[in-house]
This record gives structure tokens, C-alpha cells and sequence, in this order.
């Protein structure tokens, strides 16, 4: 099995950061071709299609059709923005992305920015992430001065004109509305939909909203015609290797924990988290020969989410697990919507209770009618990150609850 | 009379503003409170963040919404530096629980207060995306991956 081939493939170049490295190993070859052939933009949507790249940052949306919503030749300004607002807990993916091979994202929002004729982007990355905003910061200025980047590039007449953009600190504004609101030099919360970014973007104008690891994968895809089906894992927990592992979608979990090193001290697997803190909980013997992709996921009644794989053993607290990420959603819960702004706060309560042995049998049942009133009732996907993993961890683990009763 | 920002700080702002179109200002005002936090000591006043309002014109209360809004910034006074821990799931596996209990000990604070001696404040962060180095800490603007009470120490040791 091929490992670390897309995002990842400037990994074992010394300094792979620089615009040396990234070049001595293609980088920045597609950018030129596009420019010097003047490709004709559906080409590219084509070969993106074909290649079957689905959004990273969670949601999993096909990138092609993305971006065909965004016309090249419509009037105005229109925007790409790479959402580098890693929070999803679990997830690890995108800051070495930012880290180790910054200039990859910077030619794959080039590209977004030439299929759809926007000539700035903003990547907008979190606050917490100094030494990925430094890397970019540096990769953006040695791409400008190169002459990649900016007005006229490389006398092809295409401006394309990137921003590397801070968060300070609210996991609401990896949503991608959230995070147009947070750009615009607000509070982040998210929007009603539609109207969609396409329509309705930054500055009212046509935005295309994109994941770090969605773009930075663009320039190997196009140049090698594969990879689409690459994914980046972030495994967690208790395995002996924690580590990012970009494999091919479709791997077993069996097979990623190996990758992985396997579990910690020889303990016995309980349970996965597969797709960051929001996705419901598999236990041992559903995960252990499951198909690592978007649709056995789902059909397991979970989801691949952002990649973020966390691995629980035998001796984890169920009760006291959920409790922590039932915290997470009440503290990172923007208020705008009542079920979400009370329920996380709700279910949070009740968790403790249950943890601290002071909860009562009704309890469990309320757990999971608040969750299901939270579900589909809020403005953006924050409302049901908060109540799948209290459904799922009840589903699969009720008498863990029921013994701290 | 109005706090002034100084020249140095006006001069980054500039930098941030020319990143947005003329009649977007606003979109500046979150890189700008960073550089007016850092150059005090880790803190936005009232005056701070009306002196960044008025250079950039927007309300003020535009201003405070943002500040207020954002876990980074902090409105009231803090250590020389300050240690974000964090307890989200990833590094509670591994063991962020017994590390907070260290740290708080080794500090005598608790989280969300600084040191008698003004040196450190240590807060409680969510996931700050370095999971694969679980239990992991952010002091200042540098990760501390891997975490045990020996490297605890000697980060807390190097602390000037």
C-alpha cells in the first residue's frame, strides 16, 4: 500500500517547507502547465470529477461539482477560501499540511482560483496554529516573489492574489458560513442557507469555500491523474503510533490500527470514534473489519467526517468520555439557536450528574430526547455534532450509564 | 483625549488592512487585536480595543463583540505567559487529567488563574489539533507535544 503520496509527499524532502523542496519534487509543474496552456477550465473540473474527490473537511460533498457552482466568466469579484480552521477534536491533519508542504495548498488554491476566476483567496487558518501561519506566511512570500503568485503570473495575464487570514479561537467557525462572518471581522456564526457561499459569499459576493487537505490534494491529482480516493487519517488514542497516515479510502480499520502500531500496552480495542468528536461511536467488533470510506461509514450509521480516528480501549470510561465531549459542544455552541444553546448546556449537566453517581433512571431517556431535539432543529451542523455522539455512545454503551446509576 | 495606537502597531495593522478590499476594514480587526494584545502584555483594555476601533472605524461595540466572542483574547489582566492545556478527548486517553492535576499543583493556581508571582496563567483549551502527540499544551505561541511531569518541569524551569 502506497502511503503519504498526495498531501503528504514532500514529507521525506529536508526543508520541505521551502519553494526549493516543494519544486525539486514537481510542485508547482501543474500551476506552470495551466498558465502556459491556458487549460481550459472544464478540463480541469473533468479530471477532478473523474478522479471522485469528495470534500475533507467533513462533509464529504463531490469537489468537482463545487466547483462548477462558481462560472469563470460571471462579472465581479469572486473569492476562494481555504478553511484551514482545523477544530474538529481528533483532527490533526491540516497543520501538518500547513507545516510540511505549504506551498502544495498554495498551488491548489491557485488552481480553485483559476477554474473559477477568483483572483484572491483568503486561507483562513486558526489562531492557535503560529508555527503553520509562519510556514505559510513564509511559502506565500517566496511564491509572490517567485512570481507564482500575484499580477500576472508568469505573463499569463491571470492575477491570483492569496491571504493567509488568523482565527483567535471558536470552533464554530470551521463551519463554513461561521467562518465568512469570522472573516468579515465578526463574531463567527454561522448563516442561514441558502443563500450558499456560490451565491452568497464573502462580502456578499461568490465565494467557494474549500478544505486545507481538498486543495492541497488538487496539484498531485491533476499531475498524476490518481489519488482521488487518498484520504489523510488522524489516528489518536490508545494506539502505540499516533500519527497522521494518508492511505487510500477503503482500508480496513484492522489494517489502519496496524499502520498505527497497533493498540497501547496490548490492550483490548472497545471502541472507535471514526470522523472527529461528532461522529457516532462504533464499537469493536462493528469497526474492526470496516471499510475506512465515506459509504460504509454511513451505512454503519456513522461517518469518515474529517478523518479524525480515535481509538478507545477496554479500560475507557464511557460515561465520563461523553460527558467531556458533551462539554466541548456546550462550550463551543454560538447561541444563536435555542435547542443547541440550551441542550448542550442540558445534556452537559445531566452527564456530570450521571458521572458523579447523582443521576436518576429517567435520565438516559432524557439524554436522548434532548438529543433528538437538538438534531435537524438548528441553524447549522453544531446542533447534531452535539447529539450523535450522546445517541450513539447511549445506543452502544447504555449499561455503562445505567451502572453509574 | 482618546489612547493613540503606537506607530509600530499602526504600521502591522496597515499590513492586515491592505489584505481586504478598501470598504472592509473590519476584516482586519481580529489580526490587529492580536498585535495591540501582544504588545500588552497579553491583554485588550477598554481603551485598547477603542483606540483599534477608531483606527480602523468600525463601532466599538463591534469590537468588544469580537473580543469577547474569541477564547484567544482576554479582557482582563494575565501572567507574563500564558499555558493552554488541553483536556479535550484525544489527549484525555492519554492522560491530559494527571498532567492539569501537575500542573496545577506545581503552580498552585487553578485553571483560569495566574501565579502570585504574575508569571503564569493556565487555562483549559479545547482541541488545539496536535492529537498525535497527546497530552499536548500550547505555552504561548509555541506546542509542547508529548507531555510528561519531567518535561513539565523543565518547561516550567526555562520560563524567564
Amino acid at each position: 500500500m502506497e502511503i503519504n503520496k498526495v498531501c503528504y509527499r514532500a514529507l521525506h524532502v529536508p526543508n520541505s517547507w521551502t519553494l526549493d523542496a516543494y519544486q525539486s519534487i514537481g510542485g508547482y509543474k501543474v500551476w506552470r502547465k495551466i498558465l502556459q496552456e491556458k487549460t481550459d477550465p472544464n478540463k480541469i473540473i473533468e479530471q477532478l470529477k473523474e478522479s471522485g474527490l469528495r470534500g475533507r473537511g467533513g462533509a464529504g460533498f463531490p469537489t468537482a461539482t463545487k466547483w462548477t457552482f462558481i462560472k469563470r466568466d460571471m462579472p465581479g469579484q469572486k473569492y476562494v477560501v481555504c478553511n484551514s480552521d482545523e477544530g474538529e477534536p481528533g483532527t490533526f491533519k491540516d497543520r501538518d499540511i500547513m507545516r510540511y508542504n505549504p506551498h502544495q495548498l498554495l498551488e491548489g488554491i491557485a488552481i480553485a482560483g483559476y477554474v473559477m476566476g477568483a483572483s484572491v483567496a483568503y486561507n483562513y487558518i486558526r489562531g492557535e496554529y503560529r508555527e503553520p501561519i509562519a510556514r505559510m506566511e513564509a511559502a506565500l512570500a517566496e511564491a509572490n516573489a517567485a512570481r507564482l503568485l500575484g499580477k500576472d503570473i508568469l505573463g499569463s495575464g491571470f492575477d491570483m492574489h492569496i491571504h493567509n487570514v488568523e482565527g483567535a479561537g471558536a470552533y464554530i467557525c470551521g463551519e463554513e458560513t461561521a467562518l465568512l462572518d469570522s472573516l468579515e471581522g465578526k463574531k463567527g456564526l454561522p448563516r442561514f442557507k441558502p443563500p450558499f457561499p456560490a451565491a452568497h459569499g464573502v462580502y456578499g459576493k461568490p465565494t467557494t469555500v474549500n478544505n486545507t487537505e481538498t486543495l492541497a490534494s488538487v496539484p498531485v491529482i491533476l499531475e498524476t491523474g490518481k489519488y482521488g480516493n487518498y484520504k489523510i487519517f488522524s489516528v489518536s488514542g490508545h494506539v502505540n503510533k499516533p500519527g497522521n497516515y494518508e492511505v487510500p479510502l477503503g482500508i480496513t480499520f484492522r489494517e489502519l490500527l496496524d499502520l498505527a502500531g497497533g493498540m497501547l500496552d496490548g490492550k483490548k480495542l472497545k471502541a472507535v470514534i471514526p470522523g472527529g468528536s461528532s461522529a457516532p461511536v462504533l464499537p469493536a467488533e462493528q469497526i474492526m473489519d470496516m471499510p475506512m470510506d465515506f459509504d460504509s461509514l454511513a451505512k454503519a450509521g456513522t461517518m469518515l467526517g474529517s478523518g479524525a480516528v480515535i481509538v478507545l480501549n477496554e479500560d475507557t470510561c464511557m460515561v465520563e468520555l461523553l460527558a467531556r465531549i458533551s462539554d466541548f459542544y456546550m462550550e463551543e455552541s454560538c447561541g444563536q439557536c435555542t435547542p443547541c444553546r440550551e441542550g448542550t448546556g442540558w445534556m452537559a449537566r445531566i452527564l456530570h450528574r450521571i458521572l458523579h453517581g447523582e443521576g436518576s433512571k429517567e435520565d438516559i431517556d432524557k439524554l436522548d430526547s434532548i438529543a433528538s431535539g437538538i438534531m435537524g432543529h438548528t441553524i447549522c451542523a453544531l446542533g447534531d455534532a452535539a447529539a450523535m455522539p450522546v445517541q450513539s455512545f447511549i445506543k452502544h454503551f447504555r449499561q455503562e450509564f445505567v451502572a453509574k446509576i | 483625549m482618546s489612547t493613540q495606537l503606537p506607530q509600530d502597531i499602526t504600521t502591522q495593522i496597515d499590513k492586515f488592512l491592505a489584505k481586504f478590499p478598501d470598504d472592509q476594514r473590519q476584516s482586519a480587526v481580529i489580526s490587529s487585536l492580536f498585535v495591540v494584545q501582544n504588545n500588552n502584555g497579553g491583554w485588550l483594555s477598554t481603551e485598547l480595543m477603542d483606540a483599534v476601533a477608531d483606527y480602523i472605524g468600525m463601532p466599538k461595540i463591534a469590537v468588544y463583540e469580537v473580543a469577547s466572542f474569541y477564547s484567544l483574547f482576554d479582557l482582563e489582566e494575565v501572567g507574563k505567559h500564558k499555558i493552554y492545556l488541553c483536556t479535550n478527548i484525544a489527549c484525555m486517553l492519554r492522560g491530559s487529567k494527571s498532567i492539569a492535576q501537575y500542573l496545577q499543583s506545581k503552580l498552585n493556581i487553578k485553571f483560569n488563574e495566574t501565579t502570585a508571582d504574575g508569571k503564569v496563567t493556565l487555562k483549559s483549551a479545547e482541541c488545539l489539533g496536535a492529537c498525535g502527540g497527546a497530552p499536548m499544551l500550547q505555552l504561548d505561541d509555541q506546542y509542547h507535544e508529548n507531555l510528561t511531569f519531567e518535561r513539565i518541569d523543565a518547561l516550567l524551569e526555562e520560563l524567564d
